[in-house]
């Protein structure tokens, strides 16, 4: 148990505070609320709790997994539970008192500088809580910085963090939200200028997009800046060992989901909202930010800092009302980062796309599956199945205990058949046989 | 001598941690137009210079495992490490969110457990695990009670009704979701004022967002009639579960008549902190409201267990995919080892904690109320502390050198140079007799020598730090 306290301990206690038992504390609760039924099991030991949680992990099934959408299969290098593990770390508070949390503030800083030298960007906050809820803080700052109430977007950015996002803006009507066609699965300066209009706060680009494809995000950047529209960009931080970053692409925000540096799937969180500006915008970043200053003897240290934006003071003019955040994540990724170096990133990249490259090849090397896409792919691309993409994934499921990718069609109805697949670095040649052969064998 | 060096300045080029040595590398085919022009500037070092480098920096933190960290409204409790352990099992965090329910069987029967629990716990009908954090919570309950108003053709309800005494996540959430902030002054007492509230209460009024116990440690003892009150306005009464490590186990949040609340898993429900997170901030509602929470909802069918993503009626998701399922399983893994009574303790051992730390200090540094507190106490400098020009930034900045982390300082904001000590259940006597004494030793070395005090820390990684400068000339990365 977790409770200290003996029997001698408690009136000793309650002695010294001068009442003679504990219900003498709690008069200021009408008696009538006081210890009410309560429908609960008996607690467990931990001997028992441990079989039961168990018990409860083997029934989640096993899989061979080729599903991504905005969750990857990654490997976490093992010193990073290690540290991440420490007590020093894990049951730290938020750094309030900076002299002595200089630990945490530091790593923020390097998590700081690691997202901004991946981005190519200026500033990094501390983390949001996803890829999504950045997203739409971004967008949220752009409607705030213009006072303009139209957002655009590519219609190939994840479909979940477009749900976010119209929920971040509590799904009011106020707000327009305006879909940018796409040419072969991607935005082009064509498409792109249907769009694109001088009324609209921001423009919002994912790359790679909800498809896999690169996007060619230099030269959207520069048409959507010709109009004078803040540029939004959603990255997967994965890819930018090796990627353009949407520094290079002239984005005012850049955002992303770091559960792609190292973090586990854990279905669905905790992942990691990475968040990035250019310079000038730095006072309307939502969240936490540290700062390097110095103290009263003129050594080096950290700080939060550019608190005025933040609600526990701005209250209810703050940018964001965001308190806690996903610090742990922030830190196990800086680990991650610094583990891999530039070249490990690199190689990650490399890894990723590789896998996904092969993949591609084999499943395209059976008659009736084609790309649907043409363009260039990070870690996953779409092939067109010649059968029901759902029926399919269910019975290779079922069959052979692997996850095929996820089917479109809930999401894009008029892509019919269409199967988005993933393959990570976690993804070996003898894994993409045993993906293509399950598939032909279940055609 | 601490080595403040950052990663960055440690780095040798040609030092590794990582490789990636896999065979499909050579097939990855993306022309160099679409690749980046320089590489990143981040460290390069062996996975030892790593391990050593952020180890060390972690001997600089204070933490609730290696200090006593009374950090009010916060519930810095111990973590256990069981949760850590039962969390990290490969069976759940493998799980893919978009996995087949048929294939996630055993983390949806654990959330479904966990949301089952949590309701009886609150004396709500339902619960959505999704939002990540506290205040991520609050958003979700606003933008439900956006939702259901929605729903009921009232959307002339823009307005969220907020005491001065509330945490700054209140005003915050309520402007993010859309609606105007009404505050009301508290009673001298710190309670809610039951005549003011009436005033402002009206058809314009969506929600009335209420922490209970409140953030001065105490009771809203006149609930019922607030809850009342509310209702009949046609309101919804939305209660910050932060302070719930006061109730759980012993009241029912849904019986005093609240419609809506969230509950902090980092808080009430010992999952670690995290140096700021990860958290998860569930909310649970009255049945009227559970057809507006966001989706997915766990459900169970003919035992086997399902999302559901409910229709038109959600107010949509807040997160992408489910939640903190990782959070989820260490808060799931604690109510394991409890029984109803024993979630009773927690509370109970709570504010025994507190009215203890607040008997052996109240003569030295009065308290904001003149009752018994609920899980945390509200303190100040006293009137001898202040003429010596002593701050409650000193008293935070001693407590440190005396290897205490510091209480939260200057909120609420009602309590000039507020102390807000919340010792939380699993500290022991002894432990709360130290800091007692720190607490006494700081009063009279203070009032001895007022100046050695203002120098406080000394004994630290680094002294008092120049925060202005930070903000005026802000250096926020490494630059080459």
């Amino acid at each position: 148990m977790y409770l200290p306290h003996t029997e001698k301990d408690k009136e000793e206690m309650l002695k010294a505070i001068g009442v003679s038992s504990f219900e003498d504390l709690v008069k200021q609760i009408p008696s009538k609320f006081l210890n009410p039924e309560y429908n609960l099991p008996e607690g467990l030991d931990e001997v028992q709790a441990a079989r039961h949680i168990q018990k409860l992990s083997e029934k989640n099934r096993k899989t061979l997994n080729f599903l991504g959408a905005g969750a990857y299969e990654r490997y976490t290098p093992a010193a990073i539970n290690a540290l991440i593990s420490r007590g020093e770390f894990l049951t730290a508070y938020t750094p309030y008192q900076a002299e002595s949390s200089q630990g945490t503030l530091q790593t923020i800083y390097e998590y700081q500088s690691c997202m901004c030298a991946l981005y190519g960007m200026d500033c990094s906050n501390a983390s949001m809580y996803d890829g999504a809820t950045s997203l739409a803080e971004a967008a949220r700052a752009a409607v705030r910085i213009t006072g303009k109430k139209k957002i655009i977007y590519s219609a190939a950015i994840n479909p979940q963090y477009l749900k976010v996002m119209k929920t971040y803006f509590a799904q009011s009507e106020e707000y327009e939200f305006i879909a940018c066609p796409l040419e072969d699965g991607k935005v082009t300066l064509a498409s792109l200028d249907k769009v694109l209009d001088e009324r609209a706060a921001c423009f919002i680009l994912q790359t790679p997009n909800f498809f896999g494809l690169i996007e060619d995000g230099e030269a959207i950047g520069k048409a959507v800046k010709e109009k004078g529209i803040i540029f939004i960009v959603s990255a997967d931080p994965a890819s930018l060992g090796m990627l353009k970053t949407p520094g290079e692409m002239g984005a005012d925000f850049a955002t992303g989901e770091g559960q792609s540096l190292g973090l586990p799937l854990s279905y669905g969180g905790p992942y990691l909202g990475i968040f990035t500006c250019a310079k000038p915008l730095v006072r309307q970043m939502p969240g936490r930010i540290v700062g390097m200053t110095t103290d009263k003897d003129g050594k080096r240290g950290f700080v939060l800092t550019l608190q005025a934006r933040e609600q526990h003071i701005r209250r209810d003019k703050a940018s964001s009302n965001i308190c806690s955040n996903e610090a742990l994540c922030a830190l196990s990724a800086t680990i991650y980062a610094t583990l891999l170096g530039p070249s490990g990133l690199r190689e990650l990249a490399e890894a990723n796309a590789g896998a996904a490259a092969a993949a591609a090849e084999k499943l395209t090397e059976i008659p009736g599956i084609k790309k649907t896409f043409s363009g260039n792919f990070f870690n996953e691309f779409v092939i067109t199945l010649p059968c029901d993409a759902d029926m399919l994934r269910e019975k290779i499921l079922e069959k052979e205990n692997i996850d095929i990718g996820l089917p479109l069609k809930t999401l894009f109805p008029e892509m019919g058949n269409a199967l988005l697949v993933c393959a990570t670095e976690t993804k070996t040649e003898e894994d993409i046989d045993r993906l293509a052969k399950a598939v032909k064998e279940n055609l | 001598m601490i080595d403040n060096r950052l990663s960055i300045e440690k780095s040798v080029p040609g030092r590794r941690g990582i490789t990636f040595k896999n065979s499909l590398r050579a097939k990855a085919a993306i022309p160099a137009a679409l690749c980046r022009k320089e590489a990143p500037l981040l460290p390069e070092m062996s996975e030892f210079d790593a391990v050593r480098h952020f180890t060390k920096l972690s001997s600089l933190n204070f933490s609730v495992d290696t200090h006593f960290y009374p950090l009010g409204s916060c519930t810095m409790k111990y973590n256990p490490r069981f949760n850590e352990e039962v969390s990290a099992l490969k069976g759940f965090t493998a799980v893919h969110p978009l996995a087949k329910d048929s294939a996630a069987q055993g983390t949806l029967e654990m959330l479904y457990d966990l949301s089952s629990r949590l309701t009886e716990l609150t004396g709500m009908d339902g619960i959505t695990l999704q939002p990540a954090a506290g205040a991520h919570g609050e958003f979700t309950g606003l933008i439900t009670a956006k939702a259901y108003f929605r729903a009921h053709g009232e959307t002339e309800r823009v307005e969220v009704i907020v005491p001065d005494s509330a945490h700054g996540t209140n005003p915050a959430t309520a402007s993010m979701a859309g609606f105007s902030t009404v505050n009301i002054a508290s009673e001298p007492d710190g309670r809610l004022s039951l005549t003011k509230l009436k005033e402002k209460l009206g058809p314009k009024t969506a929600v009335v967002m209420l922490t209970v116990p409140n953030t001065l440690g105490i009771f809203e003892s006149r609930i019922e009639e607030i809850a009342k009150a509310v209702h009949e306005a046609g309101a919804l009464l939305y209660m910050d579960g932060a302070n719930f490590n006061a109730l759980i186990g012993l009241v029912k949040p849904g019986e005093i008549g609240v419609d809506l609340m969230h509950l902090n898993m980092h808080k009430t429900f010992s999952t670690p902190h995290g140096g700021g997170g990860p958290g998860a901030g569930a909310i649970a509602a009255k049945k009227h409201l559970l057809p507006h929470l966001p989706m997915p909802l766990v459900k169970k069918d003919n035992g086997k267990y399902f999302c559901d993503y409910g229709d038109s009626r959600s107010s949509g998701q807040v997160k992408s995919f489910f939640g903190n399922t990782g959070v989820l399983v260490k808060a799931y893994a604690y109510l394991l080892t409890h029984s109803a009574k024993e979630t009773g303790d927690i509370a109970r051992m709570a504010i025994l904690n507190a009215n203890y730390v607040l008997a052996k200090l109240k003569d030295l540094y009065p308290c904001y109320s003149k009752e018994y507190c609920m899980h945390e106490c509200v303190l100040t400098p006293g009137h001898d502390m202040i003429e010596k020009g002593l701050k409650t930034l000193d008293i935070a900045k001693g407590l440190l050198d005396k290897g205490f982390h510091a209480p939260t300082v200057y909120f609420p904001l009602i309590v000039h140079e507020a102390l807000m000590i919340e010792p939380t259940e699993t500290e022991s006597k002894e432990t709360l007799d130290e800091f007692i004494k720190a607490m006494r030793e700081i009063h009279d070395e203070g009032i001895a020598d007022p100046d050695s005090l203002k120098a406080a820390p000394l004994r630290q990684a680094v002294k008092r730090l120049d925060e202005v400068q930070a903000a005026r000339k802000p250096n926020i990365r490494w630059q080459a």
